[in-house]
């Protein structure tokens, strides 16, 4: 059978990716930004808009990062808008499950379900750092083998305060000055390893009752997470081939927690670059990443290998011709860490840059993030359907590299060749949620997943 | 018609009105209290009368009859509510004009969070945000976050001084939330971003400020992960009954909600909270260089309103019998036509130095048209209310300039 194509707009992020000094570049704040491309999203058929998320911003050597966009609103309070300007659009945002408390996650993400009429989506993440804690009444630190059992503990007790509620619960009945049908409504009690509270939720089960759950991660631990725990996992891998691998690994892990393959979606982030020929397109390619890795933003890259000041480097010179010191103790704060082997990336750098005769520059350029979809409006919908069609993922959520305007060509001259192929819609079907929209069903009971997880951990 | 009086007048938001019988009326909507389209139709009514600004109401546990009893057995009244700022957010980009100041948690939340998400809201209503911090005393609400231990409080142990500190403690607590909330609506400077070209620079790290807040329920670090919102610095509103939330009016909010019961009883109040803000050091002869405006003070009323004599009190008695009690609440009912009230408030206005008023409706629409429609346009007719929004921001149209920022290299 013919598979949709799953399509999520990933408003573009706080790093080099987004493009700022670019003409065409506009505000990062301004809510005409959120809406432009929240819009352009709907007239493509998009299944979602999406938002990440970081709670400090990012140093290097001790200092503010300050060469990439800086500044993002509120996740929540930015989406309760962006729903009076759109109708039928998923609404995802990240949300750390460390930095805030299950009931006031549960009280927005239930309130966001109810005002945007069943689209709300919460990608989970949990990366705990005392570096961000320095924000937060909490602090927040907890080892990380803690990490993702307390994750889906938090899950499991949002999901309780969700279903807190009956859903007849409200008879809103004049006649017989019935509003409830009992009283006090909405009551909870949750007793765990991680969190323990008790009393009455404040909002009445919303139309989706679970907003659809996203999971962020690729390690094995985020992977068992998405499997026991959410809808949709957002990967890093949306190459073909290891896509592939990373699909058929998940969807493996489904069946002990009693799911179906497609009960859990696999969503790439990608990136795009199009063009009216294939050398156009290239071309293209080239100068978007020369305007994403400026020679400050080079110098920096090869900090993140290095773990050291390179300032005095010329970005248009060669490399240093020194190792990285992987004892040293980190320079970055604000983000998750990029290398696991310092020293073996830096060896493989320089074996390139001197294979190909490459400035510092022009090896950051060539080693790091590359577009996932570089070509003409017909090969990159082909690229998608294809990847999708064969099990490499179910859908992919797309990154341009320009706000606002980033996603206006992709949905001129991709998506009316996907929908030719039958595999994006054409219009919205009127009155679905967003979990009926995925093809995700009804929401299971909270029970019934916590049941799941209990029986595979004791097993 | 050019401005003279300056009066303020603002609706207060609450389910299917202030009447706990509300919903029962003819042309509520009680099916529809949770849904983006009641709110948005009442914000836009509201905008209709061109009022100053609307408020949410909000609290992390169910309505309850009673003032300090936990959740209720009763089956035959409103419960349940969605979170306020993101209720404020739905509406923003459906009107233009109106101000939008939702209720906020200030114990047990996050201040990081609440700055952000007010000066988001700012963002997505292009300077017409606010905020209500309220403090939440409730052993019930405490439970909800299990990190806490609260008494329960009865008109008794609130005179128990070992109580009363306990609640001076959370006012002290949520006046230290709103401080860091202002600090971190302050940590970038206006012109922080500068997309400066030639030397790849994004941001000028050096107009991004560390707040380095330490108290003694939280510490905070910064700098906000937010630009400094279009206001600079987002309305702070509070409810006040008594003197040490006036205090904390007097040292954290723009403005103060006051529940008077009479146009003497109003006098007392504001001089009363004139006093508080010179205890503070926001105003006195002794500071004359004060940065600080003086803090706004509004009577709270809840209003019944109907064109024939007679007809809202009749409204209202009607209501009463259905609850099965005379309504009373926190602050003044008046019943009246529209001429009936807007004597009533500009004679309370003359009589206490007010400077406006929060009508809570008592029932919705019902209400809120008699106050767009009846009020406000008997107001204008004496030359006591506004014609039309002449000002983009919320602060501007409540006389507050933009002030700069306190971390701004050069700020005065």
């Amino acid at each position: 059978m013919t598979k949709q194509v799953i399509l999520g707009a990933h408003f573009p992020g706080v790093n080099n990716h987004t493009v700022w000094t670019d003409p065409a570049a506009g505000s990062q704040i301004e809510f005409s930004s959120f809406a432009h491309l929240a819009r352009t999203a709907e007239a493509g058929m998009f299944d979602f808009f999406f938002l990440a998320e970081g709670l400090r911003l990012r140093e290097q050597r001790g200092k503010i990062h300050d060469l990439d966009v800086v500044g993002r609103p509120n996740t929540m309070t930015v989406l309760a808008a962006v729903a009076a300007v759109t109708e039928q659009l998923g609404l995802a945002g990240t949300i750390q499950a460390t930095y805030n408390e299950p009931y006031e996650i549960a009280r927005q993400f239930a309130s966001l379900d109810h005002l945007s009429g069943g689209r709300a989506a919460w990608n989970v993440v949990t990366s705990p750092d005392a570096f961000t804690g320095e924000n937060f009444r909490r602090g927040g630190y907890l080892e990380r083998g803690d990490r993702y059992v307390r994750a889906a503990e938090f899950v499991q007790t949002t999901r309780e305060l969700w279903e807190s509620w009956d859903s007849d619960a409200i008879a809103a009945d004049p006649a017989s000055g019935q509003f409830l049908r009992a009283a006090p409504p909405g009551g909870f009690a949750h007793a765990g390893e991680f969190i323990g509270i008790s009393g009455h939720f404040t909002v009445p089960r919303s139309p989706q009752v679970h907003p659809v759950i996203l999971q962020a991660g690729d390690s094995d631990g985020g992977r068992e997470f998405a499997a026991h725990s959410a809808d949709g996992i957002f990967t890093r891998h949306s190459t073909y081939d290891a896509g592939r691998a990373f699909y058929a690994d998940v969807k493996s892990r489904l069946a002990r927690y009693g799911r179906s393959p497609d009960s859990l979606k696999v969503l790439p982030g990608a990136s795009f670059v199009l063009g009216d020929t294939p050398a156009e397109a290239a071309e293209h390619a080239r100068h978007i990443r020369r305007q994403q890795v400026s020679p400050q933003t080079a110098i920096l890259m090869l900090e993140q290998v290095w773990n050291t000041d390179l300032s005095s480097f010329d970005a248009e010179g060669p490399l240093p011709p020194f190792d990285p010191d992987p004892e040293a103790p980190s320079i970055i704060q604000g983000r998750a860490r990029m290398y696991d082997d310092p020293v073996a990336v830096a060896r493989k750098w320089r074996a390139i840059a001197e294979e190909k005769n490459l400035s510092i520059r022009d090896l950051i350029i060539e080693v790091t993030g590359r577009q996932t979809f570089t070509g003409t409006p017909a090969s990159v919908a082909e690229a998608i359907n294809r990847s999708v069609q064969d099990d490499a993922c179910d859908g992919f959520i797309l990154v341009p590299h320009l706000i606002p305007a980033g996603l206006d060509e992709f949905v001129a001259k991709v998506v009316p060749l996907l929908q030719e192929r039958g595999v994006l819609r054409s219009s919205y079907e009127p009155g679905t949620t967003l979990r009926d929209r995925l093809g995700l069903g009804p929401a299971r009971p909270a029970a019934s997943w916590a049941a799941a997880r209990r029986e595979h951990i004791d097993a | 018609m050019p401005e003279t009086s300056g009066l303020h007048l603002a609706v207060a938001l609450d389910g299917a009105g202030w009447h706990p019988a509300a919903w029962r009326e003819p042309d509520a909507r009680p099916g529809e209290l949770f849904s983006a389209g009641y709110w948005a139709d009442l914000a836009r009514e509201a905008e209709a009368g061109t009022l100053d600004f609307l408020t949410i109401e909000d609290s992390l546990g169910l309505q309850t009859a009673g003032r300090f009893a936990g959740p209720d057995d009763r089956t035959d009244q409103v419960r349940g509510r969605l979170d306020a700022v993101l209720t404020a957010a739905r509406i923003a980009p459906a009107t233009t004009h109106i101000g939008l100041i939702p209720t906020v948690i200030a114990t047990h939340t996050e201040p990081f969070h609440v700055s952000t998400s007010i000066a988001t809201l700012d963002y997505v209503s292009e300077g017409r945000a606010g905020w209500r911090p309220r403090v939440a005393a409730s052993p019930d609400e405490a439970r909800h976050f299990g990190r806490r231990e609260f008494p329960r409080l009865t008109p008794e142990t609130v005179a128990d001084p070992a109580v009363a500190a306990q609640l001076s403690d959370l006012f002290d607590e949520a006046a230290d939330a709103v401080e860091v909330v202002r600090r971190l609506w302050d940590s970038w400077d206006d012109d922080a971003v500068i997309r400066d070209v030639p030397t790849g620079r994004f941001i000028d790290r050096d107009k991004l400020h560390y707040i380095d807040f330490e108290g003694r329920w939280f510490s905070v670090r910064g700098p906000s992960i937010t630009p400094r919102p279009p206001q600079g610095q987002p309305i702070v509103a509070s409810l006040a009954h008594a003197a040490v939330p006036y205090r904390f009016a007097a040292r954290a909010s723009d403005v103060v909600f006051v529940t008077p019961s009479s146009a003497e009883h109003a006098a007392a109040i504001v001089a009363e909270v004139r006093a508080e803000e010179v205890s503070v050091g926001r105003s006195s002869a002794d500071f004359p260089d004060r940065t600080q405006p003086a803090l706004q003070v509004y009577a709270d009323l809840v209003v019944f309103a109907d064109e024939r004599p007679g007809a809202a009190a009749a409204r209202k008695r009607r209501l009463d019998d259905l609850d099965g009690a005379e309504f009373s609440t926190d602050c003044a009912v008046v019943t009246g036509t529209p001429g009936e009230l807007a004597d009533l408030l500009l004679a309370w206005r003359q009589a206490a130095g007010l400077d406006g008023f929060r009508l809570r409706p008592g029932a919705l629409p019902h209400d809120l048209s008699q106050i767009s429609r009846g009020l406000v346009p008997e107001l204008r007719r004496r030359g006591a209310f506004r014609a039309g929004y002449a000002e983009r921001s919320l602060r501007e149209r409540l006389g507050l300039s933009r002030p700069s920022g306190r971390y701004q290299i050069g700020a005065a």
